[in-house]
């Protein structure tokens, strides 16, 4: 039972360094992808390719002066800071980020906590998330920061709704709030982005919305609120925010990659298994398919956060009252009409058909108008 | 009894449950006592977290995840919106008159006796540890309760729903003429 806890308490330790670590050299990728698609050379001059970046980022963090302006609400203005950091790593808690290791014939699951209101968890914290923007922008007595805060609040609070409603999709297929057991149920390349196309693009949009990644950065867009909630913030409490948002990219690409593209399961899985348990035995042929999962979950979560970085140094930002109707007039139409497929494609039997079919159908959406321009043109 | 023993003999979960309440009661205090609004909805927040502390020691998860969702993370985020745009900070220098605050502690009083006296005099039925079902406060559990024992009422609280929401929308649609801001 002792052995157990500390391996338990290891993995756990393990997924809250690994969420730090990732969101450190988070930065010094998105300087990368941003140089390579702006066809620049990029940071190259702290280590080898400029790897040593991030540590020298917050080095200099630390050491900047600490400043909190006079007229600041203080308490609260240092509860800002701390209040995003922490709800941004409470969400990785239920997140399966593997199998299960067997140790002395008992299983032990890659994940902070096994509940059967795993997504619920990870919607109730996402909704919180907007404390520390709300808080700090508020506490710092500046007009400023408190138009960021309230652009930041209105926008989580009207993209939360369309997210909500493209999880209770997920929720209609596998009947389970539990995150381990919607990824169980995408066992065998049985994805739910092909059963659920629409609802993916709902949910990516709203998490690029919720991460106040761009297009959506209106809470901090520079040519009109100056640096939006955290104008009056410096060292490492500007660093914390800068910091949170990366730590939220990170847990939203695990969040897609489990709830739309099988999490640790990849095609072939089964039969690694079976390799790996004749060659070294049942238990450690086990742990190491375990292992190979953590990496592809790895591997799909990465992907994500390209795609975030990609994203964010291709498109320009919205207008707000683009994002406002985006928000309510298209996302959450669009996110009941998915609901309401998705009842009817359970009760039809051949869920996948139809999957496939609006697959299809929003591919023509998307790609039709910018093909007609390409003939025209020629 | 000595508190010392006392202490010694508590479990972890007493000491949660301890710890968990005096968090609940401070939030509580705070949220009264605070002159600053803002502090006050801060406070609140505590109070609701701690609940749903609460509710997951009762093994009921469904109701903490709801409570964090529409408490905390929806109803709350609204006054602290509301409250910010407000801007208390000038008007809420002067506390009120003495009889007025003399007035309202005499109520809150008498009410708070009132309800200690009734939660007193309840019978509370006891529960058998032994057969008690530990998965009633689940998800599946709630479902097949609200969809099974208590559907009427189920179905008609969701057509209030969706009558409060036709009627926000009603409040919010804007009239002919009207301008946009």
């Amino acid at each position: 039972m002792e052995a157990v806890l500390i391996i338990k308490g290891i993995i756990i330790l393990a997924i809250f360094a690994l969420s730090l670590g990732i969101a450190a050299y988070e930065t010094y990728f998105e300087r990368v992808v941003a140089a390579y698609i702006q066809d620049r050379v990029g940071p190259d001059y702290a280590g080898p390719a400029g790897i040593f970046q991030p540590l020298a980022d917050a080095g200099k963090l630390f050491f900047k002066e600490d400043f909190i302006p006079a007229l600041a609400d203080k308490s609260l203005f240092i509860l800002g800071p701390s209040l995003a950091m922490l709800t941004a790593l409470l969400t990785s808690a239920v997140i399966p980020f593997g199998d299960s290791f067997i140790y002395e014939g008992q299983k032990i699951l890659v994940q902070g906590i096994e509940v059967n209101i795993g997504i619920l968890w990870v919607f109730g914290i996402v909704s919180l998330g907007v404390y520390g923007i709300l808080i700090g922008g508020w506490s710092s007595n500046n007009k400023y920061s408190l138009y960021g805060a309230i652009r930041a609040a209105s926008q989580n609070i009207s993209y939360e709704l369309a997210m909500g409603l493209a999880i209770i999709a997920i929720l209609m297929m596998t009947g389970s709030l539990s995150i381990r057991s919607m990824v169980e149920a995408q066992h065998g390349f049985n994805w739910n982005i092909f059963y659920q196309p629409l609802g993916f693009i709902i949910f990516l949009t709203c998490s690029f919305a919720e991460c106040n990644r761009t297009p959506f950065d209106l809470p901090e867009s520079e040519n009109e609120l100056v640096a939006g909630y955290h104008t009056e913030y410096s060292s490492m409490k500007l660093g914390l925010y800068l910091f949170s948002e990366y730590v939220n990219m990170f847990i939203s690409s695990a969040v897609i990659a489990s709830l739309y593209f099988g999490g640790f399961n990849y095609p072939g899985m089964d039969w690694v298994y079976s390799k790996f348990t004749s060659i070294w035995g049942a238990t450690v042929g086990h742990n190491w398919a375990t292992v190979i999962g953590i990496c592809v979950l790895m591997a799909k979560i990465f992907f994500f956060i390209f795609l975030f970085m990609w994203v964010r140094w291709t498109l320009p930002r919205f207008r707000y009252d683009q994002l406002m109707d985006l928000g309510w007039k298209a996302l959450i139409p669009l996110a009941v009409l998915n609901m309401i497929i998705t009842a009817a494609a359970q009760l039809s039997g051949k869920p996948l058909w139809i999957g496939l079919i609006l697959t299809l159908i929003i591919m023509l959406v998307i790609f039709l108008p910018a093909i007609k321009k390409r003939t025209v043109k020629a | 009894m000595d508190i010392l023993g006392l202490l010694k003999n508590m479990t972890i979960t007493h000491w949660s449950f301890y710890i968990v309440s005096m968090l609940t009661l401070f939030g509580a205090l705070g949220t009264i006592m605070s002159k600053n609004p803002i502090h006050s909805v801060i406070y609140l927040i505590l109070t609701f977290f701690s609940l749903s502390a609460h509710y997951i020691m009762l093994n009921a998860q469904f109701l903490a995840a709801v409570n964090i969702i529409v408490y905390a993370g929806a109803i709350m985020v609204l006054f602290l919106f509301v409250v910010m745009f407000l801007n208390l900070r000038e008007e809420n220098e002067e506390l009120p008159k003495n009889s007025i605050l003399i007035a309202a502690s005499i109520v809150g009083g008498i009410i708070g006796i009132t309800l200690i006296a009734a939660i007193r005099q309840t019978q509370i039925e006891k529960v058998n540890p032994y057969s008690f079902n530990t998965k009633t406060g689940l998800v599946e559990t709630l479902g097949s309760l609200l969809f099974n024992k208590y559907l009427l009422p189920f179905e008609l609280v969701s057509v209030l729903f969706l009558i409060a929401m036709a009627g926000a929308v009603m409040l919010g649609k804007r009239e002919k003429g009207e301008r946009h801001f």
